[in-house]
Protein backbone atom coordinates (compact mmCIF):
# COMPACT_ATOMS: atom_id res chain seq x y z
CA UNK A 1 0.00 0.00 0.00
CA UNK A 2 3.05 2.33 -0.17
CA UNK A 3 2.14 3.17 -3.41
CA UNK A 4 -0.93 5.39 -2.02
CA UNK A 5 1.22 7.96 0.23
CA UNK A 6 2.11 10.88 -1.66
CA UNK A 7 5.19 11.99 0.15
CA UNK A 8 8.43 10.98 -0.77
CA UNK A 9 11.64 10.08 1.44
CA UNK A 10 13.84 10.70 -0.63
CA UNK A 11 12.65 13.90 -1.01
CA UNK A 12 11.76 14.14 -4.39
CA UNK A 13 8.29 15.85 -5.70
CA UNK A 14 5.57 13.65 -7.07
CA UNK A 15 4.89 16.12 -10.02
CA UNK A 16 8.32 15.77 -11.08
CA UNK A 17 6.92 12.24 -12.25
CA UNK A 18 8.27 9.81 -10.82
CA UNK A 19 6.20 8.79 -8.31
CA UNK A 20 2.67 7.47 -9.08
CA UNK A 21 0.37 6.88 -6.13
CA UNK A 22 -2.49 4.59 -7.52
CA UNK A 23 -0.78 4.25 -10.28
CA UNK A 24 -1.57 7.47 -12.26
CA UNK A 25 0.66 10.31 -13.41
CA UNK A 26 0.34 13.72 -11.45
CA UNK A 27 -1.31 15.20 -14.48
CA UNK A 28 -3.97 12.55 -14.71
CA UNK A 29 -4.82 12.27 -11.46
CA UNK A 30 -5.63 16.46 -11.07
CA UNK A 31 -7.72 15.73 -14.14
CA UNK A 32 -9.86 13.55 -12.76
CA UNK A 33 -10.11 15.61 -9.24
CA UNK A 34 -10.86 18.29 -11.90
CA UNK A 35 -13.55 16.36 -13.18
CA UNK A 36 -14.93 15.63 -10.10
CA UNK A 37 -15.44 18.84 -8.96
CA UNK A 38 -17.25 19.85 -12.31
CA UNK A 39 -19.14 17.12 -12.09
CA UNK A 40 -20.26 18.08 -8.83
CA UNK A 41 -21.14 21.90 -10.07
CA UNK A 42 -23.44 20.27 -13.18
CA UNK A 43 -25.14 18.50 -10.26
CA UNK A 44 -25.82 21.59 -8.54
CA UNK A 45 -26.83 23.36 -11.68
CA UNK A 46 -28.88 20.21 -13.01
CA UNK A 47 -30.59 19.57 -9.15
CA UNK A 48 -31.34 22.85 -8.54
CA UNK A 49 -33.62 22.57 -12.10
CA UNK A 50 -35.42 19.21 -10.59
CA UNK A 51 -35.98 21.46 -7.46
CA UNK A 52 -37.68 24.23 -9.83
CA UNK A 53 -39.06 21.58 -11.89
CA UNK A 54 -40.80 19.15 -8.81
CA UNK A 55 -42.08 22.47 -7.28
CA UNK A 56 -44.14 23.55 -10.43
CA UNK A 57 -44.58 19.87 -11.94
CA UNK A 58 -48.29 21.00 -12.56
CA UNK A 59 -47.38 23.82 -14.78
CA UNK A 60 -43.65 23.60 -16.26
CA UNK A 61 -43.57 23.23 -20.12
CA UNK A 62 -43.61 20.37 -21.91
CA UNK A 63 -40.02 19.57 -23.51
CA UNK A 64 -41.52 17.98 -26.71
CA UNK A 65 -43.69 21.03 -27.24
CA UNK A 66 -40.85 23.21 -26.89
CA UNK A 67 -38.37 21.92 -28.66
CA UNK A 68 -40.23 21.10 -32.27
CA UNK A 69 -37.88 22.40 -34.96
CA UNK A 70 -35.35 21.03 -37.60
CA UNK A 71 -33.27 23.03 -39.66
CA UNK A 72 -34.44 23.51 -43.43
CA UNK A 73 -37.96 21.76 -42.43
CA UNK A 74 -41.37 22.86 -41.58
CA UNK A 75 -43.42 20.87 -38.99
CA UNK A 76 -43.10 19.37 -35.88
CA UNK A 77 -40.77 16.94 -35.30
CA UNK A 78 -39.87 16.45 -31.34
CA UNK A 79 -36.23 15.15 -30.18
CA UNK A 80 -34.85 15.03 -33.79
CA UNK A 81 -32.82 17.57 -33.60
CA UNK A 82 -31.19 17.05 -30.49
CA UNK A 83 -30.57 13.31 -31.09
CA UNK A 84 -28.84 14.17 -33.63
CA UNK A 85 -26.65 16.45 -31.94
CA UNK A 86 -26.09 13.36 -28.91
CA UNK A 87 -24.57 11.12 -31.85
CA UNK A 88 -21.96 13.82 -32.90
CA UNK A 89 -21.15 14.16 -28.99
CA UNK A 90 -21.16 10.63 -28.71
CA UNK A 91 -19.03 10.13 -32.12
CA UNK A 92 -16.41 12.54 -31.63
CA UNK A 93 -16.10 10.94 -28.29
CA UNK A 94 -15.64 7.88 -30.01
CA UNK A 95 -12.64 9.74 -32.07
CA UNK A 96 -10.99 11.11 -29.08
CA UNK A 97 -10.97 7.74 -27.71
CA UNK A 98 -9.29 6.21 -30.50
CA UNK A 99 -6.61 8.96 -30.84
CA UNK A 100 -5.71 8.09 -26.89
CA UNK A 101 -5.21 4.51 -28.13
CA UNK A 102 -3.35 4.99 -31.24
CA UNK A 103 -1.12 7.36 -28.94
CA UNK A 104 -0.48 4.48 -26.49
CA UNK A 105 0.78 2.82 -29.51
CA UNK A 106 2.64 5.71 -31.01
CA UNK A 107 1.54 6.28 -34.06
CA UNK A 108 1.43 9.82 -34.71
CA UNK A 109 -0.29 10.07 -37.67
CA UNK A 110 -3.35 8.56 -36.66
CA UNK A 111 -3.38 10.47 -33.61
CA UNK A 112 -4.04 13.40 -36.04
CA UNK A 113 -6.39 12.41 -38.21
CA UNK A 114 -8.64 11.36 -35.02
CA UNK A 115 -7.81 14.31 -33.19
CA UNK A 116 -8.95 16.40 -35.91
CA UNK A 117 -12.07 14.67 -36.07
CA UNK A 118 -12.80 14.99 -32.77
CA UNK A 119 -12.40 18.81 -33.00
CA UNK A 120 -14.79 18.74 -36.26
CA UNK A 121 -17.36 16.61 -34.08
CA UNK A 122 -17.44 19.97 -31.80
CA UNK A 123 -17.83 22.34 -33.66
CA UNK A 124 -20.59 20.90 -35.05
CA UNK A 125 -22.39 20.16 -32.05
CA UNK A 126 -21.64 23.83 -30.69
CA UNK A 127 -23.00 25.10 -33.80
CA UNK A 128 -26.03 23.05 -33.75
CA UNK A 129 -26.37 24.32 -30.35
CA UNK A 130 -26.51 28.17 -31.12
CA UNK A 131 -29.10 26.95 -33.71
CA UNK A 132 -31.31 25.56 -31.16
CA UNK A 133 -30.78 28.91 -29.02
CA UNK A 134 -31.56 31.09 -32.08
CA UNK A 135 -35.05 29.13 -32.43
CA UNK A 136 -35.63 29.13 -28.91
CA UNK A 137 -35.09 32.90 -28.70
CA UNK A 138 -37.20 33.50 -31.87
CA UNK A 139 -40.14 31.18 -30.51
CA UNK A 140 -43.00 29.40 -32.60
CA UNK A 141 -45.84 30.50 -31.82
CA UNK A 142 -46.38 33.91 -29.85
CA UNK A 143 -48.51 33.88 -25.94
CA UNK A 144 -49.63 36.43 -23.67
CA UNK A 145 -49.49 36.98 -20.61
CA UNK A 146 -51.29 37.83 -17.69
CA UNK A 147 -50.57 40.42 -15.33
CA UNK A 148 -49.51 37.37 -12.45
CA UNK A 149 -46.93 36.19 -14.89
CA UNK A 150 -48.78 32.72 -16.18
CA UNK A 151 -48.32 32.41 -19.98
CA UNK A 152 -51.56 31.64 -21.69
CA UNK A 153 -51.50 30.21 -25.16
CA UNK A 154 -53.93 29.62 -28.35
CA UNK A 155 -54.84 26.71 -30.15
CA UNK A 156 -56.90 25.38 -32.77
CA UNK A 157 -59.83 22.93 -32.85
CA UNK A 158 -57.93 20.21 -33.01
CA UNK A 159 -55.60 20.88 -29.98
CA UNK A 160 -52.45 22.06 -32.01
CA UNK A 161 -51.26 25.58 -31.44
CA UNK A 162 -51.80 28.15 -33.85
CA UNK A 163 -49.50 31.40 -34.13
CA UNK A 164 -50.67 34.47 -33.14
CA UNK A 165 -50.70 36.37 -36.18
CA UNK A 166 -52.90 33.75 -37.74
CA UNK A 167 -56.14 34.62 -36.08
CA UNK A 168 -55.01 38.04 -34.92
CA UNK A 169 -57.13 41.53 -36.17
CA UNK A 170 -55.44 43.73 -38.37
CA UNK A 171 -56.73 46.70 -36.41
CA UNK A 172 -54.63 49.85 -36.70
CA UNK A 173 -51.76 50.32 -34.21
CA UNK A 174 -50.60 53.61 -33.13
CA UNK A 175 -47.96 52.33 -31.58
CA UNK A 176 -44.34 52.21 -33.28
CA UNK A 177 -41.24 51.01 -32.63
CA UNK A 178 -38.73 53.30 -30.75
CA UNK A 179 -35.22 53.85 -32.62
CA UNK A 180 -32.52 56.27 -31.63
CA UNK A 181 -33.18 57.85 -34.99
CA UNK A 182 -36.98 58.57 -34.44
CA UNK A 183 -36.75 59.30 -30.26
CA UNK A 184 -34.15 59.81 -27.65
CA UNK A 185 -30.68 58.59 -29.17
CA UNK A 186 -29.91 57.53 -25.46
CA UNK A 187 -33.27 54.71 -24.94
CA UNK A 188 -32.78 51.59 -26.71
CA UNK A 189 -36.13 49.77 -26.63
CA UNK A 190 -36.83 45.72 -27.23
CA UNK A 191 -38.19 44.84 -30.25
CA UNK A 192 -42.13 45.00 -30.35
CA UNK A 193 -44.24 41.76 -30.75
CA UNK A 194 -45.33 41.13 -34.50
CA UNK A 195 -49.12 41.92 -33.07
CA UNK A 196 -50.72 44.25 -30.32
CA UNK A 197 -52.53 43.00 -27.15
CA UNK A 198 -55.62 44.69 -29.13
CA UNK A 199 -55.83 42.80 -32.19
CA UNK A 200 -55.02 39.39 -30.12
CA UNK A 201 -58.09 39.86 -28.47
CA UNK A 202 -60.18 40.79 -31.22
CA UNK A 203 -59.04 38.39 -33.30
CA UNK A 204 -59.76 35.51 -30.23
CA UNK A 205 -63.57 37.31 -30.21
CA UNK A 206 -63.93 37.37 -34.14
CA UNK A 207 -63.02 33.27 -34.38
CA UNK A 208 -64.80 30.86 -32.43
CA UNK A 209 -63.08 27.92 -33.33
CA UNK A 210 -59.80 29.05 -31.58
CA UNK A 211 -59.56 27.84 -27.94
CA UNK A 212 -57.25 29.23 -25.10
CA UNK A 213 -54.72 26.52 -23.58
CA UNK A 214 -53.35 27.54 -20.04
CA UNK A 215 -49.81 26.63 -18.47
CA UNK A 216 -51.81 23.92 -16.07
CA UNK A 217 -51.32 20.26 -16.91
CA UNK A 218 -54.07 17.85 -16.48
CA UNK A 219 -51.72 14.81 -14.54
CA UNK A 220 -53.78 12.28 -15.81
CA UNK A 221 -53.19 13.18 -19.71
CA UNK A 222 -49.69 14.64 -18.54
CA UNK A 223 -51.23 17.66 -21.74
CA UNK A 224 -52.06 20.86 -20.99
CA UNK A 225 -55.60 22.02 -19.77
CA UNK A 226 -57.78 24.05 -22.44
CA UNK A 227 -60.06 26.12 -20.97
CA UNK A 228 -63.88 27.49 -22.04
CA UNK A 229 -64.56 30.00 -23.84
CA UNK A 230 -66.15 32.06 -20.90
CA UNK A 231 -63.11 31.12 -18.80
CA UNK A 232 -60.85 32.11 -21.70
CA UNK A 233 -62.37 35.88 -21.48
CA UNK A 234 -61.70 36.05 -17.92
CA UNK A 235 -58.07 35.42 -18.73
CA UNK A 236 -57.91 37.70 -21.76
CA UNK A 237 -59.10 40.79 -18.93
CA UNK A 238 -55.87 39.92 -17.19
CA UNK A 239 -53.58 39.69 -20.00
CA UNK A 240 -51.03 42.66 -19.79
CA UNK A 241 -48.56 42.10 -22.94
CA UNK A 242 -47.68 39.84 -25.91
CA UNK A 243 -45.01 37.32 -25.49
CA UNK A 244 -42.36 35.65 -28.49
CA UNK A 245 -39.95 33.77 -28.34
CA UNK A 246 -38.23 33.31 -25.15
CA UNK A 247 -34.94 35.15 -23.04
CA UNK A 248 -33.98 35.45 -19.36
CA UNK A 249 -37.37 37.84 -18.47
CA UNK A 250 -40.28 35.90 -20.36
CA UNK A 251 -40.76 32.22 -22.27
CA UNK A 252 -43.59 31.99 -24.75
CA UNK A 253 -43.76 28.30 -23.74
CA UNK A 254 -44.64 28.85 -20.20
CA UNK A 255 -42.18 29.42 -17.27
CA UNK A 256 -39.63 31.78 -17.33
CA UNK A 257 -37.81 29.99 -14.76
CA UNK A 258 -37.56 27.12 -18.35
CA UNK A 259 -35.87 29.39 -19.87
CA UNK A 260 -33.42 30.65 -17.67
CA UNK A 261 -32.22 26.90 -16.56
CA UNK A 262 -32.19 26.31 -20.39
CA UNK A 263 -29.95 28.86 -21.27
CA UNK A 264 -27.63 28.52 -18.39
CA UNK A 265 -27.34 25.13 -18.23
CA UNK A 266 -26.66 24.10 -21.87
CA UNK A 267 -24.79 27.28 -22.03
CA UNK A 268 -22.49 26.55 -19.18
CA UNK A 269 -22.47 22.99 -20.91
CA UNK A 270 -21.52 24.53 -24.47
CA UNK A 271 -19.33 26.80 -22.78
CA UNK A 272 -17.26 23.03 -21.96
CA UNK A 273 -17.38 22.54 -25.35
CA UNK A 274 -15.48 25.47 -26.37
CA UNK A 275 -13.24 25.21 -24.11
CA UNK A 276 -12.62 21.85 -24.95
CA UNK A 277 -12.15 22.17 -28.36
CA UNK A 278 -9.58 24.92 -27.63
CA UNK A 279 -7.38 22.40 -25.66
CA UNK A 280 -8.01 19.84 -28.18
CA UNK A 281 -6.86 22.37 -31.03
CA UNK A 282 -3.60 23.31 -28.92
CA UNK A 283 -2.96 19.55 -28.23
CA UNK A 284 -3.49 18.49 -31.89
CA UNK A 285 -0.87 21.17 -32.84
CA UNK A 286 1.43 20.06 -30.57
CA UNK A 287 1.08 16.61 -32.18
CA UNK A 288 1.91 17.81 -35.48
CA UNK A 289 4.49 19.49 -34.78
CA UNK A 290 5.70 16.20 -32.73
CA UNK A 291 6.09 16.93 -29.23
CA UNK A 292 4.79 14.28 -27.98
CA UNK A 293 6.71 12.18 -29.77
CA UNK A 294 9.98 13.71 -28.73
CA UNK A 295 8.74 12.96 -25.06
CA UNK A 296 8.33 9.75 -25.98
CA UNK A 297 4.51 9.41 -24.80
CA UNK A 298 1.21 10.35 -25.42
CA UNK A 299 -0.15 10.98 -22.21
CA UNK A 300 -1.33 14.28 -22.60
CA UNK A 301 -3.92 13.13 -25.54
CA UNK A 302 -5.34 11.34 -22.58
CA UNK A 303 -5.68 13.77 -20.60
CA UNK A 304 -7.65 15.96 -22.74
CA UNK A 305 -9.49 13.01 -23.89
CA UNK A 306 -10.38 12.77 -20.60
CA UNK A 307 -11.57 16.30 -20.47
CA UNK A 308 -13.78 15.72 -23.77
CA UNK A 309 -15.42 12.52 -22.92
CA UNK A 310 -16.59 14.48 -19.33
CA UNK A 311 -18.07 16.93 -21.46
CA UNK A 312 -19.93 13.95 -23.57
CA UNK A 313 -20.92 12.31 -20.07
CA UNK A 314 -22.58 15.87 -19.24
CA UNK A 315 -24.27 15.94 -22.20
CA UNK A 316 -25.90 12.71 -22.01
CA UNK A 317 -27.30 13.95 -18.42
CA UNK A 318 -28.41 17.29 -19.59
CA UNK A 319 -30.48 15.37 -22.60
CA UNK A 320 -32.24 13.43 -20.34
CA UNK A 321 -33.57 16.05 -18.00
CA UNK A 322 -34.05 18.73 -20.35
CA UNK A 323 -35.48 16.77 -23.15
CA UNK A 324 -36.41 13.47 -21.95
CA UNK A 325 -37.93 13.60 -18.23
CA UNK B 1 0.57 -1.83 -17.65
CA UNK B 2 2.97 -2.24 -20.73
CA UNK B 3 1.06 -5.37 -22.02
CA UNK B 4 -1.29 -2.82 -22.72
CA UNK B 5 0.72 -0.70 -24.79
CA UNK B 6 1.23 -3.33 -27.18
CA UNK B 7 -2.07 -3.69 -29.17
CA UNK B 8 -5.19 -1.49 -29.92
CA UNK B 9 -8.45 -1.38 -28.18
CA UNK B 10 -10.04 -0.71 -31.54
CA UNK B 11 -12.28 -3.39 -31.77
CA UNK B 12 -13.52 -2.56 -28.29
CA UNK B 13 -14.11 1.00 -28.96
CA UNK B 14 -16.72 0.37 -31.52
CA UNK B 15 -18.51 -2.25 -29.56
CA UNK B 16 -19.09 0.62 -26.70
CA UNK B 17 -20.13 3.15 -29.26
CA UNK B 18 -22.43 0.61 -30.64
CA UNK B 19 -23.96 0.22 -27.58
CA UNK B 20 -24.23 3.50 -26.72
CA UNK B 21 -25.84 4.43 -30.17
CA UNK B 22 -28.36 1.63 -29.63
CA UNK B 23 -29.29 2.96 -25.82
CA UNK B 24 -29.89 6.72 -27.14
CA UNK B 25 -31.93 5.32 -30.40
CA UNK B 26 -34.09 3.34 -27.95
CA UNK B 27 -34.33 6.53 -25.85
CA UNK B 28 -35.37 8.70 -28.70
CA UNK B 29 -38.05 6.62 -29.97
CA UNK B 30 -39.65 5.80 -26.22
CA UNK B 31 -39.29 9.96 -26.14
CA UNK B 32 -41.04 10.51 -29.78
CA UNK B 33 -43.65 7.92 -29.25
CA UNK B 34 -44.27 8.32 -25.20
CA UNK B 35 -45.97 4.30 -25.36
CA UNK B 36 -49.11 5.66 -22.57
CA UNK B 37 -48.81 2.71 -20.20
CA UNK B 38 -45.26 3.58 -19.22
CA UNK B 39 -45.90 7.73 -19.71
CA UNK B 40 -49.04 7.75 -17.72
CA UNK B 41 -48.11 4.96 -14.64
CA UNK B 42 -46.43 6.44 -11.43
CA UNK B 43 -44.19 4.51 -9.68
CA UNK B 44 -42.26 6.10 -6.71
CA UNK B 45 -43.07 9.80 -7.80
CA UNK B 46 -42.51 9.85 -11.48
CA UNK B 47 -43.44 8.06 -14.39
CA UNK B 48 -42.14 4.66 -15.48
CA UNK B 49 -41.31 6.19 -18.73
CA UNK B 50 -39.00 8.75 -16.47
CA UNK B 51 -37.47 5.95 -14.52
CA UNK B 52 -36.93 4.09 -18.08
CA UNK B 53 -34.56 7.42 -19.11
CA UNK B 54 -32.79 7.64 -15.54
CA UNK B 55 -31.55 4.22 -15.61
CA UNK B 56 -30.72 4.10 -19.23
CA UNK B 57 -28.81 7.41 -18.71
CA UNK B 58 -26.68 5.99 -16.03
CA UNK B 59 -25.88 2.75 -18.26
CA UNK B 60 -24.76 5.08 -20.53
CA UNK B 61 -22.63 7.07 -18.50
CA UNK B 62 -21.05 3.86 -16.68
CA UNK B 63 -20.14 2.95 -20.25
CA UNK B 64 -18.69 6.13 -21.09
CA UNK B 65 -16.81 6.54 -17.64
CA UNK B 66 -15.46 2.50 -18.17
CA UNK B 67 -14.77 2.39 -21.46
CA UNK B 68 -14.10 5.79 -23.12
CA UNK B 69 -12.66 7.38 -19.68
CA UNK B 70 -10.31 3.71 -19.10
CA UNK B 71 -11.84 3.64 -15.47
CA UNK B 72 -12.12 0.17 -16.02
CA UNK B 73 -7.85 -0.29 -16.75
CA UNK B 74 -7.30 2.13 -13.42
CA UNK B 75 -6.67 1.03 -9.49
CA UNK B 76 -9.51 -0.36 -7.79
CA UNK B 77 -9.06 2.26 -5.21
CA UNK B 78 -8.53 5.39 -7.49
CA UNK B 79 -11.62 4.23 -9.54
CA UNK B 80 -13.17 4.04 -5.91
CA UNK B 81 -12.53 7.70 -4.91
CA UNK B 82 -13.75 8.50 -7.50
CA UNK B 83 -16.94 7.27 -8.67
CA UNK B 84 -17.97 6.61 -4.93
CA UNK B 85 -17.08 10.03 -3.58
CA UNK B 86 -19.48 11.64 -6.76
CA UNK B 87 -22.11 9.31 -6.58
CA UNK B 88 -22.40 9.67 -2.62
CA UNK B 89 -22.42 13.21 -3.27
CA UNK B 90 -24.69 14.29 -5.80
CA UNK B 91 -27.34 10.86 -4.52
CA UNK B 92 -26.92 13.10 -1.03
CA UNK B 93 -28.28 16.68 -3.01
CA UNK B 94 -30.50 15.24 -5.35
CA UNK B 95 -32.40 13.66 -2.99
CA UNK B 96 -33.02 16.68 -0.74
CA UNK B 97 -32.95 18.96 -3.55
CA UNK B 98 -35.80 16.99 -5.37
CA UNK B 99 -37.75 16.36 -2.06
CA UNK B 100 -37.99 19.86 -1.25
CA UNK B 101 -39.01 20.19 -4.43
CA UNK B 102 -42.11 18.37 -4.35
CA UNK B 103 -43.20 19.77 -0.41
CA UNK B 104 -42.28 23.55 -2.14
CA UNK B 105 -44.89 22.67 -4.87
CA UNK B 106 -47.36 21.06 -2.35
CA UNK B 107 -47.38 24.61 -0.99
CA UNK B 108 -47.44 26.52 -4.02
CA UNK B 109 -50.21 24.55 -5.94
CA UNK B 110 -52.74 25.45 -2.83
CA UNK B 111 -52.18 29.48 -3.52
CA UNK B 112 -51.94 29.31 -7.21
CA UNK B 113 -55.46 30.13 -9.17
CA UNK B 114 -56.44 29.05 -12.17
CA UNK B 115 -59.69 30.73 -12.54
CA UNK B 116 -60.15 33.99 -12.70
CA UNK B 117 -63.87 33.98 -11.38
Amino acid sequence: MEAVVADTPKGGVWSGGGNRPFDASYGKMMMWFFIMSDALTFSGFLGAYGLIRFKFLDSWPIADEVFTHIPFVHGDYPMYYVAFMTFILIFSSVTMVLAVDAGKLMQKNKVIVYMGLTIIGGLIFVGSQAWEWKTFINGSYGALQLEDGKIVQFVDASGHQVTLQSFASNAPSERVQHEKHNGLWFVEEATLPSVTLQQVKEGFANNPDIAMRTELINLETKEKTIVSREEANKFLDKAVRVVEGANLTENEYGKTLFADFFFFITGFHGFHVFSGIVINVIIFFNVIIGTYERRGHYEMVEKVGLYWHFVDLVWVFVFTFFYLI
Amino acid sequence: MSNEHSHSHAVLIWKVFGFLSVVTIVEVLLGIYKPASLHLSNVLGTSLLNWIFLILTLVKAYGIAWYFMHLKDEVTWFRRAIVWTVVFLIGYLSFFLLYEGGSLGEIDQQWTRWSYN
